[in-house]
């Protein structure tokens, strides 16, 4: 699997997926990380990934900033050719923002920021992310964010639901998530935005390894295509 | 030329951030909020001197950057 992450002023996580990403990459070259403000794409890229962080400093909205920066125009271009595309925590907040996923995050009900382990429902495990999981199971992962609470109108929550394109749910809704949404997909599959950081626990080491699956089927899936 | 935004949720989007300053307020005693929605003023300054040319460029910033038209409203205000 060749992957890169995109890196923006403020992204925090990076680095973690990065050695997610390396872990299963099936090869040695290291992930690439690739700055904002370049225009194009490396060729021949399987996956790309947003990370968390504060892009821009959170200003105007989450993401809104890094949405437009031009790095995005090519991954936008990447996804609606069929490129695999994941963002977590803040990189969901970018995808929302970009497009390439419905909906938008607002400001956590309870207003705090909100940093803990979750339980998360896995709703589908038909997508390369997620079927190296039994949907209806339960994971346990990290949230740390302040706008996670996903809001859309109900023809988006309607689609979302019709087409299994609800990945994960939280057990416990910690922040007014409609629907108790934690991440989404688009409508080819192949694009998955989700809070929880599923990078921050693929070592026992870190407390344990629920994201593996996530980052294991994602490579397996790449091997076979 | 000045353009004012003002960005506001769509109604029927919950807003915490409002909902916690009408708490605080009746804290204070100002009894009778009902109810509180925060939203942002952007103000720019443009050199742009034809005054519908000017809405139009900034209803198109609206459009691509300062508004979130998933949840949220804007009105352009030519100053």
């Amino acid at each position: 699997m060749r992957a890169a992450v995109i890196q923006f002023p403020g992204s925090n996580c990076d680095r973690d997926m990065a050695v997610a990403l390396d872990k299963v990459s099936g090869h040695n070259k290291p992930t690439q990380i690739i700055w904002h403000k370049e225009s194009g794409l490396p060729s021949g890229l399987d996956v790309i990934a947003i990370p968390g962080g504060f892009s821009f400093g959170d200003y105007l909205r989450c993401g809104a900033i890094a949405a437009r920066s031009p790095i995005m125009r090519a991954v936008v271009d990447f996804a609606n050719k069929g490129g695999y595309v994941l963002g977590v925590c803040n990189g969901f907040q970018v995808l929302t923002e970009s497009g390439l996923l419905p909906g938008a995050l607002m400001r956590n009900a309870g207003l705090k920021f909100v940093c803990k382990d979750t339980d998360l429902r896995v709703e589908t495990s038909a997508c390369e992310f997620t079927s190296g999981y039994k949907a209806g199971s339960t994971i346990n992962v990290p949230i740390a964010h302040h706008d996670g609470n996903f809001n859309a109108d109900t023809d988006t929550l309607k689609a979302l639901n019709d087409q299994d394109r609800v990945a994960f749910r939280y057990v416990n809704n910690p922040n007014g998530s409609m629907e108790d949404i934690a991440g989404i997909l688009s409508e080819n599959r192949r694009v998955l935005g989700m809070m929880p950081h599923p990078e921050r626990l693929n070592d026992p080491l870190l407390g344990g390894i629920d994201g593996n699956p996530l980052f294991e089927s994602l490579a397996n899936a790449m091997v076979s295509a | 030329m000045i353009a004012r935004v003002h960005v506001t949720l769509k109604p029927g989007v919950l807003d915490p951030q409002g909902a916690a300053v009408r708490h605080s307020l009746g804290a204070l005693g100002f009894d009778g909020v009902e109810k509180v929605r925060q939203g942002k003023v952007i103000e720019l300054k443009l050199s742009e001197t034809d005054v519908a040319k000017a809405e139009a460029q900034v209803n198109e910033m609206c459009e691509k950057l300062l508004a979130n038209t998933v949840i949220e409203n804007y009105t352009v205000e030519i100053l």
